[in-house]
């Protein structure tokens, strides 16, 4: 291995740690406000990515139908709990929210052809399309067992994801896409090219990361989240809603997916299952900040991408194998510093 | 209890029922992986079924088709089921070689034929007791490996660099290919292994890169074999490009686009039917599977892959009127006169060759089972 072949690898390391990374903060997130383990997170990417594919191939991508569906559900519920109690004056705004958004957004895409528009309007309406899944997945399948133990939480989300693996297959079918390339830009630094893509993807990531940080410190949502995680019943106690906290975190959730997925749809392909694999990586790197630090996450999981690029060069066939024994020394130095508390 | 003797009685009404002469229905359980990993193989196999002929020799042909998942223990799931509740005469499947090699057992403790779609040679060889009710459609690896060192060995290629799947597709190839490779005396300087999976395969392309070699094998099948290609022509690989016939679908050529031109394959004639010649007895035979193919699922929808589920349906179609010369269906006896005359099976042309079956061999391809397919423009041509 010579010094070009290391400066390429480690590239290819950094650009897929990034993206890693950004899993591993959704993660961390999603587990700090609701415990709830997102085994889901990687569905979002795969979603996000075949979404972005089916716009530009001209297709109305199937995850029109998945947030009709989910928006109708949500109504459903919603309606009939403000039936019950009473309060019809709520009913048009749950209709407008669950059912009218979708709806016009479903009707915009019909209207307009979708392979025409320009890439960041594509990239937009992906957005658009996928993250309201997140808030709308915490609405149906986590809010009505919010405070169950966290194995119980942990079993809805393998159930979350094996759907969620399956409505993949039916709206985008077995074989994968890979979207055009954002920038065909490439710079050469001595002897090795930096591909414009490999950049874009890193300071795309740096500044998410970035505007996470301002919008924990400096916004009052932020700071709600924050109080949430470190106290689910004192922040409570002063007003902050669970469900709430919840819906923003899986939001949050949702963007981070659906934006990783349109960031690496143009350097790799990606299969209606590629998600689980790929937020899995993440997960390591959260696992390294033992699902509470951040900074230690997001670095635990650039070092995953590091480590797979090497290891792909040296032992290809062994290539996983080295990534998720990555784990075990990790967990064995956090179960020895830390005592463990028993949840009640 | 009262149930297993009520439904015993039952069948034995049936019997006597089919005893006295009322013809019963040929049925034929196909287990497929229509949805897991294999599921680009499985889902063509699977609307093949749909065309498959109903009456076959005046008979009814019921289909009954379950889906496997691209899992083993599911598939022998779906064997046993097949067997014991629907009492099929023949079981389909299933689409993948880890699946079909766990079913032999099952179809041989019940004395039914089966007829498989998977490629490893492994599911009829070496012929034993039970291997005798098994057939399969699809190549042997190793007659398609012949394939490209031959066409190597035209093009005067020295050295070869492998890369292909860390699964039992990836190693199976790497088998048979080393193999014929290092006979052939064609140097093998690199062997790498991706994840179907993978996002990145960086680290093996620079490896093969550093290799030097003169040509590049891909052994993977559908999409993710255009990973690797991909990555050397993004890292200026100039020497000539393999792949295997697991990638012969469209969404091959649409997602690995002006990279795959020029890119050399081994794939079954049903791939390149109307660039066949004239002459060609297996032209017609694939042509007409393409026209009802794409008649129902539109223009370029075709795969080789359901066409294997096609052969084993012309397999039926030959044999079954012999069977029912000795037997009725739904009998163990019809079953194995069955399995009999498809190991008698001589000069039947299907869409991928002509089967011509001995008892050692229960494939029977020749030569004219394969062609080699080079990639022009987006789409197959038949190499000279």
């Amino acid at each position: 291995m010579d010094l070009q072949i290391a400066l390429l690898l480690g590239q290819d390391g950094v650009t897929n740690g990034a993206i890693y990374a950004l899993l591993a903060l959704a993660l961390v997130l999603v587990f700090a406000v609701t415990r709830v383990i997102f085994i889901p997170q990687g569905e979002f990417v795969a979603f996000g990515a075949l979404t972005l594919a089916s716009l530009q191939a001209g297709r109305l991508p199937g995850t029109v139908w998945l947030l009709l569906a989910m928006g109708t559900a949500i109504a459903l519920i919603e309606g009939s709990a403000a039936m019950r109690a009473r309060r019809f004056r709520r009913l048009p705004l749950i209709l407008l929210i669950n059912c009218g958004a979708p709806l016009l957004l479903a009707a915009s895409l019909l209207a307009v052809s979708p392979a025409e528009l320009p890439l960041l309007v594509q990239v937009l309406l992906t957005l658009m399309l996928v993250v309201p899944l997140g808030p709308m997945l915490y609405r149906l399948a986590y809010q009505p067992v919010a405070e169950a133990s966290v194995l119980a939480l942990l079993i809805v989300s393998v159930a979350v994801h094996v759907t969620l693996t399956g409505v993949g297959l039916l709206f985008f079918g077995a074989e994968g896409s890979r979207t055009p390339a954002f920038t065909d830009v490439s710079f050469e630094v001595g002897d090795v090219v930096l591909q414009g893509q490999t950049i874009l993807v890193i300071v795309a990531s740096i500044l998410l990361i970035v505007a996470l940080y301002l919008f924990f410190e400096r916004t009052l949502y932020g700071k709600a989240l924050r109080a949430t995680a470190m106290n689910r019943t004192g922040a409570r106690l002063m007003g902050i809603s669970g469900n709430l906290a919840g819906l923003l975190s899986f939001t949050l959730a949702g963007a981070i997916g659906a934006f990783s997925g349109v960031l690496i749809s143009p350097i790799t392909t990606i299969y209606y299952d590629s998600g689980f694999l790929i937020g899995l990586k993440g997960f390591v790197g959260a696992i390294i900040g033992g699902l509470a630090s951040y900074p230690v996450a997001a670095g635990g999981a650039v070092l995953v991408g590091l480590l797979e690029a090497y290891s792909s060069f040296w032992a290809s066939a062994f290539k996983e194998v080295i990534v998720f024994t990555l784990i075990i020394p990790v967990l064995l130095w956090r179960s020895l510093k830390t005592r463990h508390v028993e949840e009640a | 209890m009262r149930i297993k003797l009520l439904s015993a009685g039952l069948l034995a009404f049936l019997g006597a029922v089919v005893a006295a002469g009322v013809r019963a229905e040929i049925n034929v359980g196909v287990t497929l992986s229509a949805t897991g990993p294999a599921a680009s193989l499985g889902i063509p196999e699977k609307n093949t079924v749909a065309l498959l002929p109903t009456t076959i020799a005046g008979q009814k042909v019921n289909y009954i088709v379950l889906d496997d998942a691209s899992d083993t223990t599911t598939a022998v799931k779906n064997t046993r089921k097949l067997l014991a509740e629907n009492r099929v005469d023949l079981v389909i499947g299933s689409t993948t070689t880890p699946n079909s090699l766990a079913m032999i057992d099952v179809v041989a403790e019940g004395e039914t034929p089966m007829i498989s779609m998977a490629a490893s040679a492994r599911i009829i060889d070496p012929m034993d007791s039970k291997r005798a009710w098994v057939f399969k459609t699809p190549q042997n690896d190793a007659q398609m490996a012949t394939a490209i060192v031959q066409h190597m060995l035209d093009n005067k290629v020295r050295t070869v660099a492998y890369i292909g799947f860390a699964d039992a597709y990836g190693e199976g190839w790497w088998n048979e290919f080393s193999k014929i490779a290092e006979a052939r005396k064609i140097q093998i300087v690199g062997n790498e292994r991706f994840n179907r999976a993978d996002t990145s395969v960086t680290g093996q392309v620079l490896k093969i890169l550093a290799a030097k070699p003169d040509a590049v094998l891909v052994g993977g099948a559908g999409t993710p074999a255009a990973l690797p290609q991909k990555s050397l022509k993004e890292k200026g690989y100039k020497g000539l490009m393999y792949q295997t016939h697991g990638v012969a679908n469209a969404d091959f050529l649409r997602v690995c686009g002006k990279d795959c031109e020029g890119t050399f394959l081994p794939a079954g004639p049903v791939l390149v039917a109307a660039q066949l010649p004239d002459g060609n007895p297996i032209k017609k035979v694939a042509l007409e599977y393409v026209a009802k193919y794409e008649a129902m699922h539109g223009k370029g929808t075709v795969s080789t892959f359901g066409a294997h589920a096609w052969d084993a349906s012309r397999l039926l179609a030959n044999a079954a009127p012999e069977a029912l010369k000795k037997a009725q269906p739904g009998t163990p006896e019809f079953r194995k006169a069955l399995r009999d005359a498809l190991e008698k099976t001589t000069n039947l042309t299907g869409a991928h060759g002509v089967f011509n079956m001995s008892p050692q061999d229960h494939l029977g391809f020749d030569q004219r089972a394969r062609v080699m397919v080079r990639i022009e423009n987006g789409a197959w041509k038949l190499a000279e």
